[in-house]
């Protein structure tokens, strides 16, 4: 969307670019974190840039490697990715007012290209959709403005990563890093009691499953622990709405 | 699978993650009409995507070659250690992956663990 110079002449633009330039050197850093992970974990790199270029979501691609390169079944690969996605979901439902009355396909695109920070953002500088026609259109540009730089920063950092990772050797286990990100991402997600169940209840699962076929462990432990914390809900009478607002 | 090679059934996931990726992003906004998704489903938002990744980096960090690790000599075990810490000290992915890989590369690469 940022190719439309229509977009990028709006004020607004500039004022999201500028807005988030200060957190792209981090968002960059991770990119090229992700970039190494992917070729050291053993995509090739063709592979690896394709998937930069394609999935354009850290986490679900990081998460995608191990699965990847244990041969897990292509549903199962998708499975996970869509559940490590899902907070999009909730942010999808958020902008919907702010992007429907465009066509449909420069919906998906903005879709497609906000992240978690441009999210972020954007709904905390217009905490409501407007109501012009023009206000809409700043709406749109500081979104388009914002993620310009996300993604400018993501692409060229996970590509240096990709090029980068050619040199280092693969016994270093560089690959981890992918992991540990993972590791933080999962502590970000952990913020109520049964969160923090589910996560424990998931790792012991995938664990203890993991001589299943198919790497249907994963599959059975996201199962297990998000329907242990239903039984708990309902038992403990806990609103997980209220615990958290999601 | 091998470093270096390409295959075809790789790019076709790749290619199925990015519609993952544009489906998730996109999903209330796909359709002109509203909708809401089902309570069950509703209240799934809360624990799934926490126990996705669980699920995906437990074996990672705790299993070697389909076995759990039967020593305590694993740089893994405390670059992760380290890591949670960090993350509930400090916050931050960035921050998190360098104090995890600080203790993971000299313990790896030096100690052989």
């Amino acid at each position: 969307m940022f190719l439309s110079s229509a977009i990028r002449r709006r004020p607004a633009f500039r004022e999201g670019w500028r807005t988030m330039a200060p957190v792209a050197l981090g968002i960059g850093a991770w990119g090229l974190m992700t970039g190494v992970a992917m070729l050291k974990s053993g995509l090739s790199v063709f592979e690896s840039v394709a998937m930069t270029l394609l999935v354009y979501a850290g986490s679900s691609q990081l998460a995608a490697l191990p699965l990847l390169v244990a041969g897990a079944p292509a549903w199962v690969i998708l499975a996970t990715g869509f559940c490590v996605n899902l907070r999009f979901v909730v942010f999808s439902l958020h902008l919907r007012p702010y992007l429907l009355h465009m066509p449909r396909w420069r919906r998906l695109l903005h879709g497609y290209l906000t992240a978690d920070l441009s999210y972020v953002m954007f709904t905390r500088r217009f905490p409501r959709p407007a109501d012009t026609p023009a206000g809409l259109d700043a709406q749109e540009a500081y979104l388009t403005g914002g993620y310009a730089v996300t993604w400018l920063a993501w692409m060229l950092l996970s590509l240096t990563g990709i090029a980068l990772a050619n040199f280092i050797p693969t016994h270093w286990g560089l690959g981890f890093a992918g992991v540990l990100s993972l590791v933080a991402i999962v502590c970000s997600m952990a913020t109520t009691r049964l969160r923090i169940l589910a996560v424990l209840v998931a790792a012991a699962t995938a664990v203890a499953a993991y001589a299943l076929p198919l790497k249907l462990n994963i599959v059975v432990a996201i199962g297990a622990a998000v329907l242990l914390c239903f039984w708990l809900e309902k038992r403990l009478g806990l609103d997980p709405a209220q615990e958290d607002e999601v | 699978m091998t470093a270096e090679q390409t295959d075809a059934w790789t790019l076709l996931v790749i290619v199925g993650l990015a519609g993952v990726t544009v489906l998730t992003r996109c999903f209330f906004f796909i359709l002109d009409r509203p909708w809401t998704l089902p309570d069950w489903a509703h209240r799934a938002l809360h624990y799934a995507p926490g126990a996705a990744l669980a699920a995906v980096i437990a074996p990672e960090i705790l299993m070697t070659g389909g076995h759990f690790i039967d020593t305590w000599r694993d740089a893994r075990l405390y670059a992760a250690a380290v890591g949670v810490a960090w993350y509930f000290w400090r916050g931050g992915v960035l921050g998190t992956m360098l104090a995890g890989m600080a203790v993971y590369l000299p313990l790896h690469l030096g100690l052989g663990w």
